[in-house]
């Protein structure tokens, strides 16, 4: 069955006067009908970036340089702008993470959903509004009629992220893109956001790539893993299979470094070395100089994409023919 | 909404009050006779010792700060010195027709300055947009007389286009106007390019493109609408100052203008005339103020909700 | 001496990199040259007068020609250059230092806020000119009460700047902590909430320059500032008004050297404001 989203090999760099920062750098991931994929890894890697590149909204100075992203079999990066324009909303929804920023400030939050209606279906005005109502409720939001007619800063967080996730399914989009939908809001309402995604996608049908750093959030919501260093995709996992045992270096670090509630320890154990500057990568893989298993191949060339087990992919050279496991 | 209007309006009071006072003291600080000027320098002592007790310059300071004061709240300006006629009757007018210029010069450089400013936005980086941007360096820095005085030299000396002085028809509008307009319009196109430019880095413009809104669209509706707030703060400002600030222009033109009045007051020590004059420069000021502090509100529902 | 190579390494990027602001800080450097230098680089004393050679043009012996009492115009206007330095400087002068000691103790003393506070409102409810225009008809006309009038609007300015950076900076813990251990309100001000206004204050003293030089024209233009024959733009503006038809490069030149000056400033105080805000993508 072939994937809603295919992103094949996707490269988005960022061209300033210091160098080219390549953000994004030959990443390749999909997306089944119905499947929440989870795209994990530190601040700066590049998760953000690549879902701007699948709605094709990177500005300048940055630039998705090649690759293909493939959404219902067609290329999106061979659309003409307004083609693009006509999914985005439509097809392809997306939710971003500071909900009280992210809706305009002037203009009541109903209208703002309704619009997002209006600009793709010929609608009245009435009809619109009569979905957005019916919306709201499904997102939780006590007393629509009312909250239709306030402003984004008359909503507490929570309350403004449900209504962001009414806004991105107005159209019934096949696939959401969440960029780091809960990490501005308290635990608390982080479960009930996350819950929402989930019931809405047992509901609709819909696919979502969830973008995020917290473990926990990943652990809650996600069917797959894929998992991010400075621009290049290390590890692609079921849930499962990821968190019981990790097989790249990376994903294994993260982990490690992660306080457990059952046991008590003494000191965290972070990844020795630090991230190098994105200016100035080392040849071969880029995590040698922090890996404490790097052979010496490991610094001639990237490490292949080698599948070790049925959907479960790691690009390191640990594994390369039936080599140490 | 209305207890935000009620309280600008009770805030502006005050100031009203102190402007009114501050034009009073500043008056009691001229040097020489004012009673004296008023009759000529060679009169009778007696004839100077009567025109002081007719003007009540002859009583202790705190009483006749109480008699401008209810004079002023009857409406009551006084009579001008020179030509004798109430202080009312004389800025009237004056008053009408720095308020005409005033509103064509702030009317047309909003206009033309947020289409300009928004051209230059869309055109970032580009050669249109470092071009706006230095031709509004020079508007800014473009002496207003001067630009006056060439304009005059071309449209009516040379070519006999336009006429130069007066303010009769429409035609006598243009020159002062374009004048009057010149740095207003470099300084709107300036901030709307700049407010343009910050309301399109936030977040609620990339969710604007997210739900597929039209690129045109979202700058001339969602963007410009916020980057209107501070932009009306500026217009407002600008247009306050002009009533005053058209003197120059008014010069340049003859136009009958308040600040031309002022001048001449000044020149002559007239000094119920420049009282009158000021107060109406600050007062109209002070309004101006809540009149965007009111466009505000409307605007910007944040600031309603308070 | 490393400072010295440092400096001129970051104006060379600068210039580099904003044109435009290399061409306003040619400009600045001009007027501020022929300023200073002004009785070593004029050719002519500017008020020496030759009514036979009225309103001649520029020629050899002139470069830009003579105004109607004969005078030499470069001179004139190299003088001007050095008499609208002086006003500008200290008029921002006077109104920053005593905008900056209202401003302070404004927002350092609670029980002065409102009346310092409302009296800057006051004055900052009319245009700047009509207040140097009342200033001047009070005092005079003279080039020290062109000063002071303009010196007066912008003390307000001054206030309200370092009013709000004040109240800002008496909030923040290490000024709290310095109270707390006794120090005396003035040390406290000197020591700590100055110096923290200090770069504020010199922006906004490189933005007003060039609004006080067009300001100390204008009251000429209008006959109430600085008083004949003394060379000044603005004055020799409103004197050209007369010979204009007959004679315009005596309505040209001054104009264009007041532009050219203010324009200068702005596009300096422009482009070096740009360089300095880091949010601004660089092409």
């Amino acid at each position: 069955m072939e994937p809603l989203l295919d992103v094949r090999n996707l490269r988005t760099h960022f061209f300033s006067r210091a160098g080219a920062v390549r953000a994004v750098d030959g990443v390749s991931f999909s997306l089944d009908r119905g499947e929440i994929l989870g795209l994990v890894g530190e601040s700066g890697c590049g998760k953000s970036v690549s879902s701007l590149s699948v709605m094709r909204l990177v500005d300048r100075p940055g630039r998705i340089v090649s690759g293909e992203i493939l959404f219902e079999g067609r290329d999106l990066l061979g659309l003409s702008k307004e083609e693009m324009r006509r999914l985005r909303g439509n097809r392809l929804a997306m939710i971003f993470q500071e909900p009280t920023s992210s809706m305009n400030p002037v203009f009541t939050t109903g209208s703002q959903i309704a619009e997002a209606i209006l600009v793709h279906e010929r609608v009245s005005r009435k009809a619109a509004r009569e979905r957005v109502l019916r919306l709201m409720q499904l997102v939780g939001i006590p007393d629509p009629e009312r909250r239709f007619r306030q402003f984004p800063h008359q909503f507490s967080g929570g309350m403004l992220q449900r209504m962001m996730v009414a806004m991105a399914l107005a159209c019934n989009p096949s696939v959401l893109i969440a960029d780091e939908p809960v990490t501005a809001l308290d635990v608390t309402i982080q479960a009930q956001i996350l819950d929402l995604i989930k019931e809405l996608r047992d509901r609709t049908g819909a696919s979502v790539l969830l973008i995020t750093h917290d473990m926990g959030v990943v652990a809650e919501t996600c069917d797959r893993v894929a998992v991010m260093y400075l621009g290049k995709i290390v590890e692609t996992a079921p849930l499962a299979p990821l968190f019981e045992a990790p097989k790249h270096p990376y994903t294994v670090g993260l982990f490690a470094s992660i306080p457990r509630l059952e046991e008590t320890v003494e000191w965290l154990q972070p990844i020795p070395g630090t991230v190098p500057s994105p200016l100035d990568l080392p040849a071969g893989c880029l995590f040698r100089n922090r890996c404490p298993h790097a052979l010496p191949i490991c610094g001639t060339a990237e490490p292949p994409i080698l599948e070790i087990a049925p959907k479960h992919h790691v690009a390191c050279y640990l594994y390369e023919a039936g080599g140490r496991a | 909404m209305v207890r935000y209007i009620a309280k600008r309006f009770l805030v502006s009071v005050p100031t009203l009050l102190l402007v009114v006072t501050l034009v009073f003291l500043a008056f009691q600080l001229i040097p020489g006779d004012p009673a004296r000027m008023y009759v000529g320098v060679d009169a009778a002592q007696e004839a100077v010792e009567q025109v002081r007790r007719d003007l009540g310059l002859d009583q202790p300071v705190w009483t006749q700060y109480v008699t401008y004061m209810s004079r002023l709240a009857r409406g009551d300006l006084g009579k001008s010195i020179y030509t004798r006629r109430s202080v009312v009757s004389e800025l009237a007018p004056r008053f009408r027709n720095t308020l005409e210029l005033s509103l064509a010069a702030i009317v047309f450089a909003t206009l033309v300055g947020v289409a300009l400013g928004t051209l230059a936005t869309v055109k970032q980086g580009t050669g249109w947009d470092r071009l706006l941007t230095v031709l509004s360096l020079f508007g800014i820095s473009m002496p207003v007389f001067w630009l006056g005085l060439l304009l005059t030299y071309v449209f009516s000396v040379q070519w006999h286009l336009l006429p130069s002085a007066g303010n009769e028809t429409w035609r006598h509008f243009l020159m002062p106007t374009l004048c009057l307009s010149a740095f207003s319009l470099a300084f709107i196109t300036r901030m709307t390019r700049s407010a343009l430019l910050e309301v399109l880095a936030q977040d609620y413009v990339r969710t604007a493109l997210a739900k597929g809104v039209r690129e045109a669209v979202v700058v001339g509706w969602h963007a410009l609408r916020n980057a209107m707030l501070p932009v009306v703060t500026v217009v407002g400002l600008r247009f306050g100052y002009m009533l005053g600030g058209a003197v120059v222009t008014e010069e340049v033109f003859a136009w009958p203008g308040l600040g031309r009045l002022l001048v001449t007051a000044v020149g002559q020590r007239d000094i119920p005339l420049v009282q009158g004059a000021l107060l109406l420069f600050g007062a109209g000021f002070v309004l101006v103020n809540l009149l965007v502090d009111l466009v505000y509100g409307i605007l910007d529902p944040r600031i309603r909700h308070r | 001496m490393k400072l010295l190579s440092r400096l001129s390494r970051a104006v060379w990027a600068f210039t580099r990199d904003y044109k435009l602001g290399a061409l306003g800080g040619a400009l600045v450097l001009l007027f501020l040259t022929v300023a200073l230098l002004a009785p070593q680089l004029a050719p002519y004393d500017p008020d020496t007068i030759s009514l036979r050679e009225s309103l001649a043009g520029p020629s050899a012996r002139h470069w830009l020609g003579q105004d109607n009492q004969g005078r030499d115009l470069l001179s004139r206007i190299i003088f001007g250059a050095r008499m609208s330095l002086y006003i500008s400087l200290s008029a921002i002068g006077i109104g920053a230092v005593f905008g900056v000691l209202l401003g302070m103790l404004a927002a350092y003393y609670r029980r002065l806020d409102m009346p310092i506070m409302r009296l800057m409102d006051v004055v900052l409810a009319f245009p700047g000119i009509i207040v140097a225009l009342t200033t001047i008809a009070i005092l005079g006309r003279s080039v020290n009460n062109v000063v002071i009038a303009i010196g007066i609007y912008h003390i307000p300015q001054f206030a309200r700047l370092v009013h709000g950076l004040t109240l800002s900076i008496q909030e923040t813990v290490y000024v709290e902590g310095a109270v707390a251990s006794g120090e005396s309100d003035f040390s406290v001000l000197t020591r700590y909430i100055l110096p923290n206004c200090l770069a504020s204050i010199v922006v906004q003293t490189s933005l007003l320059i060039p609004g006080a030089i067009m300001t100390a024209a204008t009251l000429s233009f209008l006959g109430l500032g600085v008083p004949p024959p003394t060379a000044e733009w603005g004055s020799m503006l409103q004197n050209s008004l007369q010979w204009a038809q007959m004679a315009p490069h005596v309505m040209i030149i001054p104009g264009l050297a007041l532009m050219l000056a203010v324009f200068g400033f702005n596009v300096l105080g422009d482009e070096l404001r740009d360089a300095m805000d880091p949010r601004l993508k660089k092409r």
